[in-house]
C-alpha cells in the first residue's frame, strides 16, 4: 500500500525526521486558510498529491505544465493550486490516462545547499533491510547506479541487531558530510529506519534529502510504501489508504479476495493461481492478442467469487473476449464449471468465451458446460485456448 | 529416488486442527504420507481424527514421535512464530504453506535459519512431493508419477501444469519442490537446483520462475558453472506491467530489475532450454533431454 507525500511527511515528523512546514488541502475553499499559515513574502511550493513519481516534469491533460510549482506570492500559489486541483496529471509513471489530483500540498520553499538521495528497502538477496544513500540527490537513482556507482553507499542492516552507530557513520562518511551536519543527518537516518522497521514499510525513499544553506537537514520529498501482508497490525496506516488512487475494479475485486489488475488490452482472463494467471496473459500476447487484465481467483474459488470475477471483467468496456483457464487441483473442475454456469445466469456474457479446464474431474466439468446451453468454446490445452480466443476476437473485429 | 522427502519422512503438521491444515493432512495420509503428529497449542493430548496425536509444542512432538519434517498451516500473523518454534526444535525440514506472512517476520526467520541446520521451503508455496512416497502441502497428488525429472517452481498451479505435461507424456518426477511466491523465502532456485544436481536419481530439471528479484539469474549462473544435467525453464510475467505486484508478493518488476526479459536472457546464456509459452515446458526439456 502506498501513501501520499503529505501523509509520509506527517509520519516523518512523528519519527523526528525534519520536514518543511506544510499544509494539505482537498478543496479550493480551504486554500486561503492554508496559505494564511505561511509568512508573507516567502516562496511557497505547490505540490500535486498523486501516488506516482515525476510530478514536477508532468503535464496536465489541459496543457498546464508541472505538477510541482514554485510560487513567489500567495496569489500565485492560489492560482497554481486551482489549476492543479481536480485536474488530471500525466507523468512518466502514471500512464497516458494520468491521475486526478484531489489533494494539494503547500510547503515552505527551502534554500538548497546540497541534495542527497536516501532509501531504505527490503533486500531480497540478503533478506535484510538495505539503506541506499547517494551524494547525488534529486535525480534518477538508477542512472546514478549505472553511470557512477561509486557515488552510492549501501549498508545492510542485520534485523536482529538493528541499525548500529558504525553503520550510520559509514553512511555519513559515504555522503562526505561536514562535521556540522553529521549529527543531524544521522539522527534523521535513524528516524527513517525506525519508521521503516516499526511500521512494516516495504520502502522509504527521500529524494532529495537536503542540507539547506543555513546547514539544516530536511526531507524535501517523501515516498513510503507498506507491506500489505503486515497491515493487519497497523490500523493507523490502513486509515491512510486513498481509494481515489486505486482502480474501481481493483477495489471491487479485493472485496471478494480476488487478485485483479486492470491492463490496457481487450482479452480478459480468469485463472486460478498467480503464476498461471501471469502465464495466461503471456500466452495471449504470444498469439497476437492483448490481455485486458490479470485475475487470480485463488485456489479455492466458489461460485460467488467466480460470479464477482465475471462482473468485474465485463465492467471493463474494452473487453471483447474472455479466456477462462482453470487447473483444477484440490478445487475440482466440476465445482468450477458449476460456478461458471451459475455466474453466466447472473451476468450476461455477450463476448466470445473460451474455457480450458484441466485436472481433477475434468470430464464431468466439461460435460456440465456442454449441457448448460451456454455459448462457449472449449479448449484442450492452454495454447489451444489462447489461439482460439485471439482468433474469435479478431473475427469479431473484422 | 528423490530429494528432501521420501517414504521414511515422519511428518508433523503445525495447525492440524485447523480447517485447511486438517483437510490437507488428511489428503497427505491418503497419499501414503506418514503423518506422525500434529501441533496446536492448548489442544495437546487430543487424537486428531482418531489417528494422529496432537501436542502443545513442537519439541514434545519431536521427542515423542521422531519427527523429521514439518508442514506449517498456521495463519499469517502466527506463522513466523511457528517456523521459529520448529527451528528451535531442530526439525530438519520445514515446509511453510501459509500465504501472507509479513516480510519483516521473514527477515527474523532468516536470521534464525542462518544459525541452525534446518532447511525451510516456502512460505507461500504448494509444498514438496515425491510421487507415491510422500506429499507435504496442498498439491493434487494424482497428477504426479514417479520418475527422474526434478521440478522447481515459485508458483502452485503453474507447477501442476508442468507436472501434468510431464505425466501425460510419460515422464515421471523424482521430486517436485514449490519454493513459493514470496520475496523472502527459505530455499532458493539455486538451492533446489543443487539438490537435484547431486541426486543420482534425477536426470533432468524443469525450473519455473517468474518476474521479481534475481533468484533465477543466480540459478542460471550456478547451472552454467556446475550443472551437466539438462535443464529447461519457463519464466512467467513477460506481459506484467512494471511496479505492480502480480498476485504473489514477490512478483514485481522494480525499475530495471526483475523483468522476465532479463531472466530469459540469463537462462539462455547458461544453456538452459527456455519454453516460449507455458504449454511448451516439456517440449523445451525434450529438445535437450533424451530419456
Amino acid at each position: 500500500m502506498n501513501i501520499h507525500e503529505y501523509q509520509a511527511k506527517e509520519l516523518f515528523a512523528e519519527y523526528g525526521v525534519p520536514v518543511s512546514k506544510g499544509v494539505a488541502v482537498q478543496s479550493e475553499d480551504a486554500f486561503n486558510e492554508a496559505l494564511n499559515q505561511f509568512p508573507e513574502g516567502g516562496t511557497i511550493v505547490v505540490k500535486s498529491q498523486i501516488h506516482a513519481g515525476g510530478r514536477g516534469k508532468g503535464t496536465f491533460v489541459d496543457g498546464f505544465q508541472g505538477g510541482v510549482k514554485l510560487a513567489s506570492t500567495k496569489d500565485e500559489a492560489r492560482d497554481f493550486a486551482s489549476k492543479m486541483l481536480n485536474n488530471t496529471l500525466v507523468t512518466h509513471q502514471t500512464g497516458p490516462a494520468g491521475r486526478k489530483v484531489q489533494t494539494i500540498y503547500f510547503t515552505e520553499a527551502e534554500s538548497i545547499d546540497h541534495e542527497y538521495y536516501l532509501a531504505i528497502l527490503m533486500d531480497r538477496e540478503t533478506s535484510q533491510p538495505v539503506i541506499i544513500a547517494s551524494t547525488e540527490g534529486g535525480v534518477d537513482i538508477e542512472e546514478v547506479a549505472a553511470n557512477t556507482p561509486e557515488k552510492i553507499t549501501k549498508v545492510y542492516v542485520d534485523s536482529a541487531l538493528g541499525l548500529q552507530p558504525y553503520q550510520l557513520r559509514a553512511i555519513g562518511f559515504g555522503l562526505r558530510l561536514s562535521r556540522s551536519t553529521f549529527k543531524e543527518m544521522t539522527q534523521a537516518l535513524q528516524g527513517l529506519y525506525n519508521l521503516f522497521w516499526e511500521k512494516d514499510a516495504s520502502m522509504v525513499e527521500v529524494n532529495p534529502l537536503i542540507v539547506t544553506e543555513d546547514g539544516k537537514v530536511i526531507a524535501l520529498d517523501a515516498k513510503v510504501g507498506f507491506d500489505d501482508n503486515a497491515l493487519f497490525r497497523h490500523s493507523d496506516i490502513v486509515e491512510l489508504r486513498d481509494l481515489n488512487e486505486e482502480d474501481e475494479k481493483e477495489i471491487e475485486a479485493s472485496k471478494f479476495s480476488l487478485n485483479y489488475i486492470a491492463l490496457d488490452g481487450n482479452i480478459a482472463c480468469l485463472v486460478n493461481g498467480a503464476g498461471l494467471a501471469m502465464s495466461t496473459m503471456d500466452i495471449i500476447k504470444h498469439f497476437g492478442g492483448e490481455p485486458a487484465n490479470f485475475l487470480d481467483v485463488g485456489g479455492g474459488a466458489n461460485a460467488d467469487q467466480v460470479t464477482a470475477a465475471f462482473k468485474i471483467i465485463l465492467s471493463d468496456s474494452n473487453v471483447q473476449g474472455i479466456l477462462v483457464n482453470i487447473f483444477g487441483g484440490i478445487m475440482k473442475c466440476d465445482i468450477i464449471a458449476e460456478g461458471i454456469i451459475e455466474a453466466a445466469k447472473n451476468v450476461k456474457i455477450t463476448v466470445p468465451l473460451v474455457i480450458r479446464l484441466e485436472g481433477t474431474n475434468v470430464e464431468i466439468g466439461k460435460k456440465l458446460l456442454d449441457e448448460s446451453g451456454l455459448d462457449l468454446v472449449s479448449a484442450d490445452s492452454l495454447a489451444d485456448a489462447a489461439e482460439k480466443i485471439v482468433n474469435l476476437v479478431k473475427e469479431k473485429q473484422a | 529416488m528423490s530429494v528432501l522427502v521420501d517414504k521414511d519422512t515422519r511428518l508433523l503438521v503445525q495447525g492440524i486442527t485447523g480447517k485447511f491444515g486438517g483437510f490437507h493432512a488428511g489428503l497427505s495420509m491418503e497419499y501414503g504420507t506418514n503423518v506422525a503428529a500434529g501441533v496446536t497449542p492448548r489442544k495437546g493430548g487430543q487424537i486428531w481424527e482418531d489417528k494422529v496425536p496432537v501436542f502443545n509444542t513442537v519439541k514434545e512432538a519431536v521427542a515423542n514421535e521422531g519427527i523429521n519434517a514439518t508442514a506449517i498451516f498456521v495463519p499469517p500473523p502466527f506463522a513466523a512464530d511457528s517456523i521459529l518454534e520448529a527451528i528451535d526444535a531442530k526439525v530438519p525440514l520445514i515446509v511453510a504453506i501459509t500465504e501472507g506472512i509479513p516480510v519483516r517476520d521473514m527477515t527474523e526467520v532468516k536470521t534464525a535459519l542462518k544459525n541452525s541446520s534446518c532447511r525451510l521451503v516456502g512460505p507461500n508455496c504448494p509444498g514438496i512431493i515425491t510421487p507415491e512416497e510422500c506429499r507435504i502441502g496442498i498439491m493434487p497428488g494424482y497428477i504426479h508419477m514417479p520418475g527422474r525429472v526434478g521440478v522447481i517452481s515459485r508458483s502452485g498451479t503453474l507447477t501442476y501444469e508442468a507436472v501434468w505435461q510431464l505425466t501425460v507424456r510419460g515422464h515421471g518426477q523424482s521430486t517436485c519442490i514449490g519454493i513459493g511466491g514470496d520475496p523472502i523465502n527459505g530455499t532458493s532456485h539455486t538451492d533446489a537446483v543443487k539438490l537435484f544436481n547431486e541426486d543420482p536419481d534425477t536426470d533432468a530439471i524443469i525450473m519455473i520462475g517468474e518476474i521479481g528479484g534475481s533468484a533465477e539469474e543466480e540459478a542460471a549462473a550456478y547451472i552454467m558453472k556446475n550443472v551437466k544435467k539438462p535443464v529447461a525453464a519457463f519464466i512467467a510475467g513477460t506481459t506484467a506491467p512494471p511496479g505492480r505486484r502480480m498476485g504473489h508478493a514477490g512478483a514485481i518488476v522494480s525499475g530495471s530489475s526483475g523483468s522476465a526479459k532479463g531472466k530469459i536472457a540469463a537462462l539462455k546464456e547458461a544453456g538452459i532450454a527456455v519454453a516460449e509459452t507455458p504449454s511448451e515446458m516439456v517440449d523445451a526439456l525434450l529438445t535437450i533431454y533424451n530419456p
